[in-house]
């Protein structure tokens, strides 16, 4: 047997709770919540009952199907579940055991085996693949909507600005924007393209298209799938941390999520992608699962598909592959193993490949914001770098507070009933106040761009207004870039900067978490490009100015280039992100993949980690967490710790004042009882004890499972009435002549259920929960069952506890 | 079928998959001299993009263009209109076509039920405020009412399912603000 395992089975077959804590260990059954929506995301139509998976007709067939074939007795002959092992538990292991075995009888069997070690792989560039596609075709779509505003291209009108006029002829630099065949909407309505007629027709045209994306968006939202709304991060995180949400990952989700992003964007709100395109790439990765049986059935080892789905997702937004997949493991994986490591690359590495090959940037380029400078930084320059991960904790920091504060108005006042008012409110306030200003009506990924970007010689934007050195005749040799005095240009342009950053501070607040897709990655990246543009433009002027001072004189000297404001607006860029969404590793990984930036790790890392410290000391959680707090979703968080010690009996159930626990005794109950007692509660599960006296615990059924088989039980095996005794153990005794036939329901109880003792600290209880993905624990006092903690019971300890929670330093994280 | 017949087809095919105008080699010329900074495009293959090819017509003399070209940066670039027009075209559709869903599910649909089977069948609806369709239930008065092929009646009930789906997630996004803030 040995020689014939596949390793890919051993590590695949998930078994909730009983393997080692190192493997993968999320639990495959249901919560009594509900339920991801299988039957919404099926793409065969043959199954579309959205009732439990465990439907009590077509489970057992479909059992019996197979195992009728596997013994060749033919499809007809059904199973009997009473001598089945643990529905749900072991399918796989089975599954897995009987392929193998199967292999060595024909070729076709042993491919068969083959096929299922590589379904893996398989499923994983179909992910890629299809995630690729989509973003690529979201990035098509984006930028031709947003251009779409100010005004239309008269040779094909599917051409965005720049591919409008990627044939012109125009020579100047500065005509390198203008070429006939693109045409301002004033120009094609008055004719005109200069003047004040002409801005005011753009800025109303302007107005008018945003207005009417955005209702577009909020109303598709509204009518097809509500889900569709919001980052999808938050909601992510919870689901691969074990609870489910049905319909979050279905089909209809995706489409509308697609669609509407591209309008989200295009109408000038400021917000970015990534989010929902992580959102995305979950979706086709749920989508897919269902193409192969492996992973349709089995819940936990679809979560490992989530997790390399998120990686794919943050890959395609940025073009960062390696980012991704550490993105997924700090941020919204609960459990990632080695092997999600191996395949989320995977994953995203075919995804990016496929967004490369589409081509939406249209010059080849995979990453976002190509630098392109390499100037050296010195460490006298470090200092700035930490101001600005000073800035970048201290914007996190409130930013979170804001976001939530207005989240929570949104929640609970009657801003919350007027959606689709809010949405068209502030698209028209953004617009309106983004127009006038040039740095906030180009989009975020531009501001960026053009933010980090050194000044080239043929550079004419405003950024680079600096006054020209007369040396043009004879020594051209020099380096003109280097040490030039601010000109009028640049003044005017550190003033528009300022006034953005303003605007783009306050305006992301009110956005983020409104009924559209939206993200927060590039609004969060312009707020920190801007502030540290403003500080490496500050830092040169004061280095030209300044020459002979203490500080600049080691190393910069007149004439030389020692100062990049590029690389101030990357850093701070960095700073900001890590203040709001309290990334490291990661952080840093997708900042020097977008830019190609080898040289720039050191300051990268310096502002990122002073940035997180001093955001935390302000408040421990990043933004997804606060909003999957907002929420209260069921999510134990891996860094919660207690203030007051206390013991598991203080938090189980029963209390004092609640009825005793409702047992199951191992035999001497019969049906009628055990499906009143069933009936007139509520729980999802029932321990079952040796006999009323002593509570000595045999183990744990769930009520699912019970109902099921009982019911089964009276439609299909004779005799079985409410009279019937309800028999949990091996050996049943001989019935009495006249007594109807025992129901045996051994094959239901979980013998190994989880127990710890009502002196376990809470701590170690929660450490349990955490690792092992328990939804439940009983406790035993001296070996008798004595009750049960849940992991609600949990969830609600802590949220009583986090009101005195102390301060961790911010150094021990 | 000769082969000049074959030879036609075969161009022709060629310029409908690639455009020849989709590659272009971009040199951006900075200032020289008394010269300003210039762009020039020009669609030229790989091997032909440098300065010597592209920068028509030269600003400067014989002696001078070496010195100009140096300054140059030359980069080729390509692009793919085919597939920038299938997307836009395919979103367009898929936007429109769901617009039309929506108009269609909002009115038309209540009204085309309404004259099918009178005021009087459908009375009875769910009391929820945020309910949008009044007429859930037309589908189950009519599946008692007339016998219908099976694939129809799935598809209907396919349908009345999502539709519920569509409801309970509205709730809990938009009236009790449940999930998603």
């Amino acid at each position: 047997c040995a020689g014939m395992e596949n390793p890919g089975y051993r590590s695949g077959s998930v078994d909730s709770l009983r393997h080692r804590p190192s493997d993968v260990v999320v639990e495959d059954d249901d919560d009594d919540d509900e339920m991801v929506d299988i039957a919404g995301a099926t793409l065969d139509f043959s199954n579309t009952d959205d009732d439990p998976p465990l439907g009590s007709g077509e489970y057992f067939v479909e059992r019996g199907s197979r195992a009728g074939s596997m013994s060749g007795a033919g499809p007809g002959r059904l199973v009997d579940p009473l001598e089945d092992p643990l529905p749900g538990k072991s399918k796989d292991r089975d599954r897995h055991r009987e392929i193998a075995n199967k292999s060595r009888q024909s070729t076709v069997a042993l491919l068969h085996s083959v096929s299922d070690a590589f379904s893996g792989w398989l499923l994983m560039l179909l992910v890629g693949l299809m995630s690729g596609a989509l973003a690529g075709g979201i990035d098509i779509a984006a930028h031709w909507l947003t251009d779409m505003k100010e005004g239309l291209c008269l040779v094909g009108f599917w051409f965005n600005h720049e591919h409008c006029c990627w044939t012109s002829n125009e020579t100047t630099f500065q005509e390198r924007d203008r070429c006939p065949q693109w045409q301002s909407w004033a120009e094609i309505m008055t004719g005109t393209s200069e003047g004040a007629l002409a801005y005011f027709v753009n800025y109303l045209m302007f107005l008018v298209w945003a207005l009417l994306f955005a209702l577009l968006a909020v109303t598709l939202v509204r009518a097809f799938a509500p889900y569709a709304c919001g980052s999808g991060i938050p909601e992510i995180k919870t689901i691969l941390s074990g609870f489910i949400i049905r319909g979050y990952l279905g089909k209809w989700t995706l489409i509308i999520k697609t669609i509407t992003l591209v309008l989200a964007v295009s109408s000038g709100l400021s917000l970015g992608k990534e989010g929902p395109l992580v959102h995305v790439a979950c979706c086709c990765a749920n989508i897919l699962c269902h193409l192969f049986t492996k992973y349709r059935k089995n819940e936990a080892k679809r979560r490992e598909v989530l997790s390399a789905a998120a990686a794919v997702g943050v890959s395609v937004a940025f073009g960062a592959p390696i980012g991704g997949v550490l993105f997924s493991l700090e941020e919204v994986s609960y459990y990632f193993p080695l092997k999600t490591l191996w395949r989320s690359f995977f994953a995203a590495l075919v995804a990016a490949f496929t967004l490369r090959s589409i081509n939406p940037f249209g010059n080849s380029r995979l990453v976002l914001f190509y630098v392109e400078f390499h100037a050296p930084w010195h460490l006298v320059e470090l200092g700035p770098f930490i101001l600005l991960g000073i800035f970048g904790g201290l914007w996190g920091a409130l930013f979170i507070r804001a976001n939530i504060a207005w989240c929570r108005i949104r929640k609970s006042t009657r801003l919350g009933h007027y959606p689709v008012t809010e949405v068209l409110v502030v698209t028209a306030l953004t617009g309106m106040l983004a127009y006038p200003n040039s740095y906030t009506r180009m989009g975020g990924a531009e501001l960026i761009s053009e933010l980090f970007n050194d000044c080239s010689l043929l550079d004419s934007s405003q950024l680079c207004g600096y006054k020209q050195s007369n040396s043009t005749s004879g020594a051209g040799v020099g380096n003109g870039l280097a040490d030039r005095p601010a000109g009028v240009g640049l003044y005017a342009a550190l003033w528009q900067l300022a006034l953005a950053l303003v605007f783009k501070m306050m305006i992301t607040v009110i956005t983020f978490g409104m009924k559209v897709p939206s993200g927060l990655f590039i609004p969060s990246m312009a707020v920190g490009a801007i502030a540290g543009r403003l500080l490496g433009v500050g830092m040169e002027q004061l280095a030209y100015y300044n020459h002979d001072s203490a500080i600049f004189r080691g190393w910069c000297s007149p004439g030389a280039d020692c100062i990049t404001p590029g690389l101030y607006a990357m850093v701070g860029a960095a700073a900001c992100l890590g203040g709001v969404t309290r990334m490291t590793v990661s952080l840093v990984v997708i900042m020097f993949e977008l830019t190609g930036g080898l040289e720039y790790i050191v300051p990268l890392m310096a502002a990122t980690m002073t940035s997180k410290w001093v955001a935390d000391a302000f408040g421990r959680e990043g933004i997804y967490e606060a909003h999957i707090r907002l929420n209260g979703y069921p999510f134990l968080e891996p860094k919660e710790e207690f203030q007051h010690s206390s013991l598991t009996a203080d938090v189980m159930r029963p209390r004092r004042s609640d009825p005793p626990l409702a047992v199951l005794t191992q035999e001497g109950m019969t049906v009628e009882e055990v499906e009143a007692l069933v009936e007139s509660t509520h729980y999802s599960g029932f321990p079952v004890v040796v006999s009323q006296d002593s509570h000595r615990l045999v183990g744990f059924v769930l009520r699912r499972d019970l109902l099921i088989s009982i019911d089964n039980a009276r439609k299909r095996q004779e005799g079985v009435v409410g009279a019937s005794q309800v028999v949990f153990t091996e050996h049943s005794p001989a019935p009495a002549d006249d007594a109807p036939p025992p129901l045996r329901l051994r094959g239901i109880v979980d013998l190994s259920p989880f127990t710890v003792t009502d002196h376990t600290p809470m701590d170690i209880t929660v450490d349990i929960f955490r690792k092992l993905g328990l939804r439940q624990c009983l406790v035993t006092h001296n070996g008798k069952l004595l009750g049960i903690i849940t992991k609600k019971d949990i969830l609600k300890h802590m949220a009583n506890d986090c009101q005195q929670r102390p301060r961790l330093h911010p150094l021990q994280l | 079928v000769s082969p000049m017949k074959l030879k036609n087809a075969k161009s022709l095919i060629c310029d409908l998959l690639q455009n020849s105008e989709d590659i272009r080699c971009k040199c951006i010329c900075p200032p020289y001299r008394d010269i300003e900074g210039q762009i020039y495009k020009q669609n030229v293959s790989l091997k032909d993009c440098n300065c010597l090819h592209v920068v028509e017509p030269m600003p400067v003399d014989g002696k001078d263009v070496e010195a100009y070209c140096l300054r140059c940066e030359c980069k080729f670039e390509e692009r793919s209109s085919a597939t920038i027009k299938v997307t836009i075209i395919m979103y367009l559709s898929i936007l429109g076509l769901l617009l039309l869903y929506m108009v269609y599910l909002t009115l038309l649909e209540p009204m085309l039920k309404r004259r099918l089977f009178g005021h009087s069948q459908l009375i009875q609806s769910d009391d929820d405020v945020g309910d949008q369709q009044p007429f859930a239930n037309a589908h189950n008065v009519l599946s008692h009412s007339h016998s219908r092929p099976n694939m129809l009646n799935k598809v209907e009930h396919a349908q009345q399912r999502w539709r519920r789906q569509v409801q309970e997630q509205r709730k809990s996004v938009f009236d009790r603000h449940v999930v998603l803030s």
